[in-house]
Order: C-alpha cells, then structure tokens, then sequence
C-alpha cells in the first residue's frame, strides 16, 4: 500500500478523534439551544469554569484567596487536602447546577419571552462575568488537570498497525476514552430524554413553551435541569481539553471550534452535533494532510467554517436541524 | 460657608504640598484573555521592580517614580488606545510587550519623541539605531534568537548539521514567522534542510503538526509559541515520544506555563534564554523585604523568581538603568523623554553593574549605541527539570551569526527608511 494513502489513513483516524471532541463541545450548545431557543455564548466559558473549579475541589483551593489576602492581609491559599477526581468531579457537578439555578434565577426568569437576540446578548453578558469570576475564584494562573486519564499513544494500535501496514499509527488514549465517554454521555442524554419523564418534558418545552406549561411542566424547573445538564457536558469537555493543554483561560475559545461543527451538524440535534463533529474532524485533518503543505498549512481553523458553509448552502437547517416553517 | 471651607482646605493642600517631579514609566500589560497567564508574571516583574527602587532607594536618582499601568489584554487596538490615553502624562518610555502593538507604535513614538523598549521581541530591524530613532530592542531580538538556536544545535553537532531536518513549529502570526527568513538564510549557510508548520491562533489543536512531525522525524523541532500552543505542543511531542532534548522553544515558549502541564515527561525540553531563569540572586532578597513581605507586590507574590516575572523585572532594570544613564548625561535627575532617549542610547550594562544591582550573571554584559539598538544578542539555552521543578541554564551566552543577520537587517530597515522617506543619522 503506497506509504501516503497509509498516512492518509492515520490523518482520518486522528480527525475522528479529534472530531468527537469538537462534538462534545458542541452537545452543550445543543442542549439549550433545544430546549430554550437560547445560543448559549457562554458554553466555551462554562468549560473553563467547571475545570477550574475541578481543579480548585481536588486540590483544595480556597476560592478567592487572592481577594480575601488582599483585603484582611492573610495569607490562606490551600485548605490542605487533595481529593480524589471522583469526588473532585461530584462536587463540580454540585456546584455547576447551583450555578445553572443562579443563572436561571438571576437572568434568564426575568427574560421570558424575549426575542432571541435579548436572550443571546445575555449569555454574552454572562460568558464575560464568568470569565472575570472564575479568574477571581480560582487565579488566572495556567492549572495542571490530572483525574488520571490515559494519555500518550495506544500501543496496541501501534504494534498492530505496524505489523499489517510497516507504519504503527499514533492514536492518542486520551482521544480514545474521549470517544468512550462520548458515547456513554450521548447515549445517556438519548435515553434521558426519550424515556424519563423529565426528558419528555424537556422535548415537549423545546417543542412549544406554551402548550407545556398548560399541561402543568414547570418551565423554571426544565431550564434548570437544561442549564445543569449542560454544565455537566461543559464539564466533560472542559477535563478532555483541559487534560490536552492545562486549565486556562484559552479552553474557552474551544467554543470556536464548536461553531461549524453546529452549522454542520444542526443546532436542534444531538447526533447532529456527533455527526457534525466528526465530518468536521475528518475534513480538517484529511485538508490539511492533502491541501495544506501546497498552500503554507494552517489551514484548520478557516476549512471547517467553509465546510460548514457549503453544507449550509443546500441544507440551511445543517444536516440534521428541524426544518422551520413560518407562516406569514 | 461651604464653598469657603471647600476652598480653604484646597488651598491648604496646595501650599503644604510640595511641587514632586516624577520619573514616569508605562506598563503595557495584559493580566486578561487569552495570553493572561503569561502576561501576570511579567507584569508583576516589571512593576515589582519599579516599586523596589522606590521603597527601598525613593526613586531613581532622587525622583520619585510612577508607573501607569495601562490593560492591552494583548490587543493591538488596545494597546494603542492605551499609547494614545498615557501619552500625555509624561512617559518617559514605552513597553507594550507585543510585536502587533510595537508596529503600530513605532511610527506614532517617532512623531512623539517618545522612546519605546521592546525587549526580546516586536520589529527585529529595529535593531538599527540610525533608521529607528526612538526604538529599541536590546539586548536580543528573534534573528539573534534563530541564530543562537542553530549555533546551539552545532555545538551539539561538532560543527556540521549538514543534512539534518529542522522542523520550525510556528504562531501563525508576524511574531511567529519573525524567525523564518534568518532559519532560511541559514539553511543555506550550513546545509540543514527545513520544515515550516505554522499553528493557528490559539493553538489547542495540533494534531496535524504533530503526525507530520512523527511521519518525517526531523532531527530537531525549533519553536516559536505563546500562550496554549506551547503547552499544547510540548505535550503532543511526549505523546508521539519525541526526544525532548531535540526539542527546542524560543524564550516565549520557555516558562514554567510551558512545560508544567506535561508533568515529568517534560523534563530535557530547551528553551532559549537571554536573562537567568532561576531565584538565586540577592536582589530577591531585597524584592522579598521591601516589596513582598511588605505588601506591595503588584500581584499575589508567588511569581517571584519565575521565569516571566524575572524577565518583567529584568526589563524594568534595564529602562531605569537608562534612566539613570539619562539622569547622569543630562545632569539632572529630572529628564525629560529627549533625555531619556539619550540615556537608552548610551546604556551600558557591565558585569560590575549587575553585580552592584544584586543581579551578577543574571544577564550578559552589552552596551547600545546610536548604531546598535539591539546590543550584542547574546543568548543562552535552558533546559527544563521537572523532577526539580526548574530550569537549568546549560550552555554560555553567545552572541548570533551576525554575518548572516545584519544583512537581513540593513534590508529590513533600508526598506522602512525608503518607505518613510528616512535618511540614516545618528546627530
């Protein structure tokens, strides 16, 4: 087999990975989107914050040490305890529904109604008072997250790559359990919202506000169960990423990357933002392998938005979207 | 009656307070965005340092001093919002720590008469002093950094990396190519073959450099990073098991931000240097007792010694140093922004100076001139322990291959001066 298509073969392996990782990202967007109507801008700042907050639980950091040292003139850093990550991630979790219910409570009940834009211009509000609150709670400073996920290459995939093609492919294990867990959260969110009561609620708000609450679902309490749900999806993307590159401030313009995944795959669809994910993964690695070293490289960022853009030429829905029709 | 007791006390306070000249310097930082945590500990270095000639020495030459911190959050258009909001105030000289804001500073501080100091980076040609006036960039630039780079790679080499394959993993951005024309020049001088891989803003994603690396095994991988692309890019090169020894950063790819995050896997990664890396010099101790213990640090305190608060406060040392070369050529201590250009353009910095500043070895002894903005580029390599948490400085300094760089230079510079209509003069 000619050595380029073997590449070739190990580009696409690696864009899928990397793909389920754009979608994971994605699937927090999604989530409110569908259940509020709500593009949520600060969904790439929820990641950081939840990986900040992880990081701060494990390692027991005293929130606002800095603040509370510069005004009483203590020196406190550290409650002096390192958790375990399951409970690190519990506490989180804890944590990212009390501020889906601040949230909800704060902002959003006070919005009902509202046209779209008011609601967007919101969450911009938010993504940047969350920005500037994470910084204040848990420092600025770049956080090591260790919650003992693999990482480095799969020998096994190596060996037996070498052993069939002359050439072992690099496929990183964090990419691998990334993928494990995505499966696990994505068929988890489908089975949660085609078959618990909660989940039925859920689609019914999504599908008209209205009609839902005259059969008596609490809208208050469906999004906050959303806002929660997508807090803990942030917090998934926040540790796979985070694990990658370190807790800091640059894990909130993953977002950037969840952008065309969602123009590809639809805002309103949960397979959509896998599939999305994946198209996108695939057809930025598989360009930049094949088209980028003729045209200087770093060609990533700028093909999957046109990517995105083609697809929404014939289907402005993305892929997988509802079809909206209004009639005048 | 009010307004009686109002003017009263106005009028008191004029009179009791004595008319305090003031040394001012602005600080250009960014402590939010995307490069924040980077920018902290420079930030806190470099206004840190201000604060201990103030507590400890009341100023510089007897002037009190003041420091506008002005937040660019690494924005071009900021940063020149802040230029444009401190101008007024007297500065005496500019540090906008980033080559988009120098550009663009560059024309505006020549019309002003104001000096601007970019220390390890912003417009390399800078370096001639006959073109750009107000401009400096001493003691390293990017060429000298390329070079040192390369020199460092023949040492390890005796002498011949002929045939080798160098691969240049760079910001997509104009710091991140500043390197490309000077790694160009010499590949044809000692025969390497070479390899550009750009990486997009921010730089989280890099799978495709990565497997290209591992596909085509270059010899060496030259980095030119800032912010999450060099964590990102030291890990992916644990991953594919790239020798980490071959693996060598600038001095922007080189802090303890960098390499942390791939824990002991980490340990042999080089960065290069052009100051020391590590705490131990007396004037901490200084730092310690009059700045920090005392409750004046500009940040929390536990960046002290770190390799971007070192570099923060050695650029802080070196614009007082010429302020206070200034202050003795003007005979005055109260200098104006003309004066403070003549002191930056007879700064010398001699070993026997650092030493009396706390600060022996901690950089190279270099003088600037009306010819030579840039000094004698001298620069070191560093490599990263992380079973000790440190780094190490494991060569001398050395000064680059100026055969190869002036020329570039005078390119760069002649065409700056044809384009502004600019005659070389050092009157």
């Amino acid at each position: 087999m000619p050595d380029q298509l073997v590449y070739a073969m190990e580009v696409f392996l690696n864009g899928l990975m990397a793909g389920v990782l754009y979608a994971l990202v994605a699937l927090g967007f999604v989530l409110i989107y569908k259940a509020s109507g709500i593009f949520n801008y600060a969904q790439g700042v929820m990641a950081l914050f939840a990986a900040m907050t992880l990081v701060g639980v494990m390692e027991g950091q005293v929130p606002f040490s800095h603040l509370i040292n510069a005004v009483l003139g203590t020196k406190v850093h550290h409650f002096g305890w390192h958790l375990p990550a399951l409970i690190g991630i519990v506490s989180t979790v804890v944590i990212m529904v009390v501020l889906a219910w601040l949230v909800q409570r704060i902002i959003f009940k006070h919005l009902v109604g509202q046209e779209p834009i008011i609601l967007f211009m919101a969450t911009i509000g938010l993504a940047y008072f969350m920005e500037g609150f994470g910084d204040m709670m848990w420092g600025s400073e770049i956080k090591k997250l260790d919650v003992g996920l693999p990482q480095g290459i799969n020998l096994w995939i190596d060996e037996t790559t070498y052993n069939i093609f002359d050439y072992g492919f690099f496929i990183d294990n964090l990419d691998i359990f990334a993928t494990i867990i995505a499966a696990i959260l994505v068929g988890g969110l489908v089975i949660f919202s085609q078959y618990t009561k909660e989940g039925r609620a859920m689609r019914a708000v999504a599908d008209d506000h209205q009609a839902a609450l005259s059969v008596g679902v609490s809208l208050n309490f469906i999004w906050i169960m959303v806002w929660s749900v997508a807090g803990f999806v942030a917090l998934v993307a926040g540790i796979m990423w985070g694990t990658k590159s370190g807790v800091q401030f640059s894990l909130s313009l993953i977002a950037l990357k969840a952008l065309p995944v969602l123009m590809l795959g639809g805002f309103t669809s949960i397979p959509g933002a896998i599939v999305g994910g994946l198209i996108i993964g695939v057809g930025e690695k598989l360009f930049e392998f094949t088209v980028g070293p003729l045209i200087g490289g770093a060609t990533e960022n700028w093909f999957a938005y046109v990517l995105a853009l083609l697809v929404l030429v014939f289907r402005p829905q993305g892929l997988f979207g509802e079809k909206i029709i209004e009639r005048v | 009656m009010k307004k009686k007791l109002l003017s009263a006390v106005i009028a008191g306070f004029m009179v009791a307070t004595p008319v305090m000249a003031e040394l001012t310097f602005s600080a250009l930082s960014y402590r939010t965005g995307a490069y924040g945590n980077n920018g902290i500990p420079f930030a806190d270095g470099y206004l840190d340092y201000f604060t201990l000639l103030q507590e400890r020495d009341g100023g510089i030459g007897g002037e009190s001093i003041k420091v506008i911190e002005c937040e660019t959050a690494y924005n071009t258009e900021k940063g020149v919002e802040c230029y444009e909001a401190t101008k007024g105030e007297g500065v005496l000289s500019y540090s906008p720590l980033s080559t988009g804001i120098t550009y663009q500073l560059i024309p505006k501080v020549t019309a002003d008469g104001i000096a601007l100091h970019t220390m390890g980076y912003g417009r390399t040609s800078a370096k001639n002093g006959q073109i750009f006036r107000n401009v400096f960039n001493f003691p390293a630039n990017y060429w000298d950094g390329a070079s040192v780079g390369i020199k460092h790679l023949l040492d390890i080499n005796g002498g011949d990396i002929k045939g080798k394959k160098i691969a240049l993993v760079y910001h997509n951005s104009a710091y991140g190519k500043e390197p490309i024309r000077t790694l160009e020049e010499l590949s044809k001088k000692h025969g390497y073959e070479l390899t550009l891989l750009p990486v997009d803003h921010p730089g989280q994603e890099q799978k495709s450099q990565w497997l290209q690396i591992r596909r085509e095994k270059p010899d060496y991988v030259l980095m030119w990073g800032w912010g999450v692309m060099n964590p990102v890019a030291i890990q992916e090169a644990v991953n594919i098991r790239y020798p980490m020894e071959n693996f060598i950063g600038v001095w922007w790819s080189g802090s303890e931000n960098d390499v942390l995050p791939a824990g002991a896997k980490a340990t042999g990664y080089k960065a290069l240097a052009f100051h020391a890396v590590n705490s131990d010099f007396p004037i901490f101790d200084d730092m310690k007792k009059y700045v920090v213990d005392a409750g004046k640090a500009a940040g929390a305190g536990d960046q002290v010694g770190t390799v971007l608060y070192n570099r923060g406060m050695y650029n802080a040392m070196l614009v007082s140093e010429a302020a206070r070369t200034a202050q003795a050529i003007a005979g005055k201590s109260n200098i104006s922004q003309a004066d403070m250009i003549k002191g930056f353009e007879a700064l010398e910095m001699t070993d026997e100076k650092m030493a009396a500043l706390g600060l022996a070895g901690f950089g190279p002894s270099f003088s600037v001139s009306c010819e030579n903005h840039g000094g004698d580029g001298m620069v070191a390599v560093a490599q990263w322990d992380a079973g000790a948490g440190k780094w190490n400085v494991v060569s001398d300094f050395q000064a680059s291959d100026m055969s190869v760089i002036q020329p570039l230079i005078d390119e760069d510079s002649g065409a700056f001066a044809a384009e502004n209509k600019l005659s070389p003069n050092c009157d």
